[in-house]
């Protein structure tokens, strides 16, 4: 009964969606070699373990920094492309801060060359100690800085670029993003130079290592801290928008302007308060992520925004909730498409997932549900 | 524009040459030119700085104009909103270099890599059908999609192909015995010279070579005039190849075709209840424009020795968007003004600027923005004023980004893009009627960017 109920659906599957069935196929297909992989031991269950530890890292950067790009998705109605430069200005900005403060204001070194991040090799990250334990001070006014100088950008940039347009269509928002984008991007690097820096004294971050089946797993502070402030914003988010009228506002905006509108909504002060929390959002991520990965630069964000959109799709545009589990299984996608894949084609996997969702399920999978 | 016209109109036979919209276009190709021979003479450049700056122009003007028309084709004509276009011009170009790189049949030194030794013209040929194929195959089932999901899938596209010439994985290997490969990272080195492979062909070369020298020698270029008239010969043969892409995407869009395109832009439901095949007439229009992109990629990158992944990263389609933006989507004249324009001033304009400066100045940037702003405090602007100017390599994109913006929020239809062009290929009606009538011609390009 159970067989061929089953094997009912999965024929009345193939005909009616057959990439579906495809994709169905193919994912049990790898789920049955990764097991068969560990069985005979071509993958090491601490390899794998290491593989998805990255990936949830990755995946709460995408999630936390997806969080703004669907909710400007869904209330302004636009694929804002400058969001990724939003997240590598916030970045920037932040870590400026965090060498201003470890550098002793001038005293390690040049205050010039501490507000630019150490550009053109004139002081580096790991001279001056930084990191959560090394530099606690620092980095926690670094966070904080991120996030403010993010919301300042972005809500600058929406005076200027976005509010003029604001009631044409979404593709002319979409075109004048771009157009923000490489402004901004370009600026960045006048301003603070091409070179990828190491901003952290990597060797000084305390680890833990934890025992596995077959080797061991070694989980550091900057990671343990990334996970922190992600959890804690994403719980902070969650309470703002179930249990405050602003929450409610932005609920009711994302579902239908005009009725927001009518029923009093200041639909104006939503508006700037989705760029203060989406922006906020996407600076102190990209700061995090900085301190999660060791480096920076100038073109760190647009690098993202390919799979941070892809992570919002399958999501579904406009769930807060969607992001987050979009940007979790799009970070565990890239990272254990390593098993199978060569690695540079790792966020070629990313892109690939997303292509196949907007093809086969272009609402996500929390489809139908806004900002909820 | 049509004030210009209708003054003109009354000349006479004057008028009726102006009337053509290639006359127009090559008065402005041709008045850039003007400027840029005029700085050169105000700079005292020399003949071979002269000819270079000419050459270097009409390679800019051609490869930009031709790329923006191919993107007309998608976005002006038929809606399909492509930011993947570097992604096309990668496949035509890495498939030309694969098929036509000089055959290897042992294994090569590292570092490089063979080809299949094909001749040239088929190397071209294969590359814009494997640009266009590709393009089938996005197109197939991306069409469905609303255009900004499309633009995602196009701009992912463009990514997952960058990605995958610089894997190394496909470096090099063995195929059907010839040791072919992408390359990787380091990139592909095309051992062929495409200007002396066409007069190869047409059995000019040795003349060629021989005149090269004595105009040289004649025009005082110096030593070793050939690499000069070699660039020059190549830049006229992209404005030739951008003759053929106009007159091509001009008869096709006033064809019963391109109609049918127009009204897919314009409203797609209507035309499908007409019994239009929407979506075949998309992806052939999608096919077409790929494949042209294709063209314009091998146009653009077959003459400069070697090809590298991080040359296609999506800044040049933000380029092509930015030329197709500034000339008007819909118009085929449009996407030839707005490319010119952008290679002129946007594209070259900055950096010939800079030069400018830089010779005439003799001052020697400091290396930071800090170190260039730190003497502000003291009132001192001269080395920001100078970082900046040597910096115009990374500024020119923060202007093209202004540009583009001051464009989407003050002239979104571009220089030329509401203007009435008619339809069809013949003319509708007599000349002196033509202003009183406009019932029959149909509109060149009402979207904007704005009514969706």
């Amino acid at each position: 009964m159970g067989v061929s109920d089953s094997y009912e659906r999965g024929r009345d599957l193939l005909v009616e969606d057959p990439i579906r069935a495809v994709i169905v196929v193919a994912f049990v297909i790898l789920v049955f070699d990764l097991v068969r992989q560990l069985a005979v031991g071509a993958t090491q269950f601490s390899e794998l373990a290491v593989l998805l530890k990255d990936g949830l890292m990755r995946g709460l950067f995408f999630g936390l920094a997806g969080i703004g790009l669907s909710m400007t998705y869904s209330i302004l109605n636009f694929a804002n492309f400058s969001h990724g430069d939003l997240i590598t200005g916030g970045a920037f900005g932040g870590m400026a801060v965090t060498y201003l403060i470890a550098g002793g204001f001038g005293a390690q070194a040049s205050i010039g060359s501490l507000i630019l991040v150490g550009t053109g090799g004139s002081v580096f990250g790991a001279d001056l100690g930084i990191g959560v334990a090394t530099s606690p001070v620092a980095v926690l006014v670094g966070v904080l800085a991120s996030g403010i100088i993010a919301i300042l950008l972005a809500l600058f940039i929406d005076r200027v670029a976005y509010k003029p347009v604001r009631d044409r269509s979404g593709i002319t928002l979409l075109i004048t993003s771009i157009g923000v984008a490489f402004a901004l991007r370009y600026l960045i690097l006048f301003v603070f130079g091409g070179a990828r820096r190491g901003v952290t004294q990597s060797g000084a971050v305390p680890t833990t290592t934890v025992p596995m089946i077959d080797g061991t797993l070694n989980i550091n502070l900057h990671e343990a801290s990334l996970l922190a402030v992600s959890v804690l914003l994403m719980l902070g988010l969650h309470l703002l928008l179930q249990r405050t009228r602003l929450g409610k506002a932005m609920r009711a905006m994302a579902d239908n302007e005009d009725l927001a509108r009518i029923t009093g909504i200041p639909t104006e002060r939503v508006v700037r308060y989705t760029w203060i929390i989406g922006a906020g959002l996407a600076g102190i991520a990209g700061y995090m992520f900085v301190i999660w990965n060791g480096t920076l630069h100038w073109f760190q964000g647009w690098i993202l925004l390919l799979p941070i959109f892809a992570a919002v799709i399958l999501g579904g545009i406009g769930s807060i909730y969607g992001a987050i589990v979009g940007g979790l299984v799009i970070g565990l996608t890239m990272s254990i498409s390593v098993v199978w894949l060569p690695s540079g084609l790792s966020r070629a996997a990313a892109f690939f997932i997303m292509i196949t969702v907007l093809l086969v399920r272009p609402k996500g999978i929390f489809s139908g549900r806004a900002t909820a | 524009m049509s004030d210009a016209e209708s003054t003109l109109e009354d000349q006479g036979v004057l008028g009726a040459v102006w009337d053509h919209d290639a006359v127009k276009l090559t008065a402005l190709v041709g008045a850039i030119f003007g400027i840029y021979v005029l700085g050169g003479v105000l700079l005292d450049f020399g003949m071979r700085q002269q000819l270079n700056s000419i050459a270097q122009l009409a390679f800019l003007i051609g490869v930009f104009a031709m790329l923006a028309l191919a993107l007309n084709l998608h976005w002006g004509y038929t809606g399909l909103f492509n930011i993947g276009v570097i992604g096309f011009m990668a496949i035509g170009i890495y498939t030309t270099a694969v098929l036509s790189k000089g055959a290897s049949l042992t294994e090569p030194s590292a570092g490089t890599t063979g080809g299949f030794g094909l001749p040239l013209w088929v190397g071209i040929i294969g590359g814009v059908v494997a640009a266009a194929l590709f393009g089938g195959l996005v197109a197939l089932p991306a069409l469905r999609l609303r255009a900004d999901y499309f633009a995602i899938v196009t701009v992912g596209i463009s990514e997952i192909v960058r990605f995958t010439l610089l894997e190394s994985t496909f470096q090099q290997g063995q195929v059907f015995g010839y040791w072919v490969g992408l390359g990787g990272g380091s990139g592909l080195i095309l051992d062929f010279d495409p200007t002396e492979r066409l007069l190869g062909a047409l059995g000019l070369l040795e003349p060629y070579t021989a005149s090269v020298e004595r105009i040289g020698i004649r025009l005082g270029i110096g030593a070793n005039p050939k690499p000069v008239f070699d660039t020059l010969l190549y830049g006229l043969i992209l404005l030739v190849f951008l003759v053929g892409f106009y007159v091509l995407l001009q008869r096709l869009g006033n064809s019963p075709y391109g109609r049918v395109l127009k009204a897919i832009r314009e409203d797609e439901e209507a035309t499908k209840s007409l019994g239009k095949d929407t979506n075949r007439f998309k992806i052939k229009a999608f096919m077409i424009g790929c494949g042209l992109m294709g063209l314009g990629g091998i146009l653009f990158y077959a003459a400069q020795g070697a090809i590298t992944p991080s040359a296609f990263r999506p800044r040049i389609t933000f380029f092509v968007w930015i030329a197709l933006i500034i000339g008007g989507a819909g118009s085929n004249t449009g996407s030839v003004v707005g490319g010119a324009v952008f290679a002129a001033f946007l594209f070259r304009g900055p950096l010939f600027f800079k030069n400018i400066v830089q010779e005439t100045f003799q001052v020697n940037a400091v290396d930071t923005f800090a170190a260039a702003a730190a003497p502000l405090a003291s009132a001192n602007p001269i080395p920001l004023v100078v970082y900046t100017i040597d910096s115009m390599d990374q500024l020119q994109l923060v202007i093209m980004g202004l540009v583009l913006i001051y464009l989407m929020h003050n002239r979104p239809e571009g220089a030329l893009g509401h203007r009435k062009e008619a339809a069809s290929p013949i003319q509708l009606r007599n000349r002196r009627d033509r202003e009183t009538d406009p019932s029959t011609a149909t509109d060149g390009g009402q979207r904007g960017v704005d009514d969706e």
